[in-house]
């Protein structure tokens, strides 16, 4: 489940951008449920992700999320922001820390997404993911580039230099 | 994490009795394999995934909405190739020469280029490398790449994935 804070009136511009904006923050929540749904959406059905027992077998404090499903659910807050998903050109990160998921309960992943950079000539903008549990980030270097559209005033000295 | 289950320890192959070393084979940075199998991409598996992931778009579960979006069917979110790109790389897991035991690999990084959007209903053609193997800290770093083409040889998009097994 995702939480957002009420979003601006104004929808995000990509053609306007500047480094430093932020596109997104989001809180999403993680649970057992989820990571069961997670096991079946993406066959990844390694036991360490639904069984506590086999989870300390192999030296872990219990059930942790998949990375797959932390960096999957951390890019959601940047698509709602842009709308659509194709967008995303690219999308990378490291797991740098764990995320145990308790029997009953759940956690909160806390992403925030902020314009890294913004590359004129290829039309792109990278875009920075801090993502945090408990207040350990979980993924390091996470980021995505956006394809942006052309710029309004580029597009519109086009129209008029074809007309 | 790609599946099989946890074990712990060295474990005796089922097949030869052989105990399965826990080095990486250095000797595998560079290697390909021959392209694996056509994969359809699903549209219940999109739906799927999108749900489980919270990807908001309507393109990821509404057809007619990802048709007048000008696409053929739904879009796949961001990620949803890493299952394929696992699947593909279980054709090393499978290859004991290359000696990694699954109870010592952590996830260490994962990335995606995606070319062109992956909708449902593509045909992709999976092609496994492995770009490298080193050693650090006791500790091997496996990073395989899995591309994926259309059946005319486009490349749709890349997933690398990086593995660190731990050591002794």
């Amino acid at each position: 489940m995702t939480t957002s804070p009420t979003p601006d009136a104004r929808p995000l511009d990509l053609a306007a951008l500047s480094v430093g904006d932020e596109l997104s923050r989001a809180v999403h929540t993680l649970d057992r449920d989820a990571l069961v749904r997670y096991a079946g959406a993406s066959g990844d059905f390694n036991p360490i992700h639904y069984n506590d027992a086999v989870a300390e077998q192999a030296g872990l404090p219990g059930v942790i999320a998949h990375g797959m499903l932390t960096m999957g659910t951390a890019i959601t807050g940047l698509l709602e922001a842009v709308g659509d998903p194709t967008l995303v050109t690219a999308y990378s990160t490291r797991f740098t820390g764990m995320v145990p998921v308790p029997a009953t309960g759940e956690v909160a992943l806390e992403v925030v997404a902020t314009v890294g950079a913004i590359d004129e000539s290829a039309g792109t903008a990278r875009v920075d993911l801090a993502a945090v549990v408990d207040g350990e980030k979980v993924l390091g270097r996470a980021r995505a580039t956006l394809a942006l559209p052309r710029r309004t005033q580029d597009a519109e000295a086009d129209a008029a230099g074809a007309a | 994490m790609i599946g099989g289950t946890a074990s712990v320890g060295p474990r005796a192959d089922p097949t030869s009795g052989d105990t399965v070393t826990t080095s990486p084979d250095p000797a595998f940075a560079g290697r390909t394999y021959p392209a694996g199998p056509v994969h359809t991409v699903s549209a219940a598996k999109i739906v799927e995934f999108a749900r489980a992931t919270g990807a908001p778009s309507p393109l990821h579960t509404d057809p007619e909405a990802a048709r007048a979006a000008g696409h053929a069917d739904v879009v796949a979110p961001p990620t949803l190739l890493v299952s394929l790109a696992q699947a593909t790389e279980a054709l090393y897991v499978e290859d004991r020469a290359a000696g990694i035991d699954f109870a010592r690999v952590v996830h260490g990084e994962e990335s995606f280029s995606l070319h062109l959007p992956v909708v449902a209903g593509d045909r992709l053609v999976p092609t496994l490398s492995f770009e490298s193997v080193r050693a650090a800290g006791g500790h091997a770093m496996v990073t395989t790449r899995v591309d994926l083409a259309d059946e005319d040889g486009a490349e749709v998009a890349a997933v690398r994935s990086m593995l660190v097994v731990r050591g002794d």
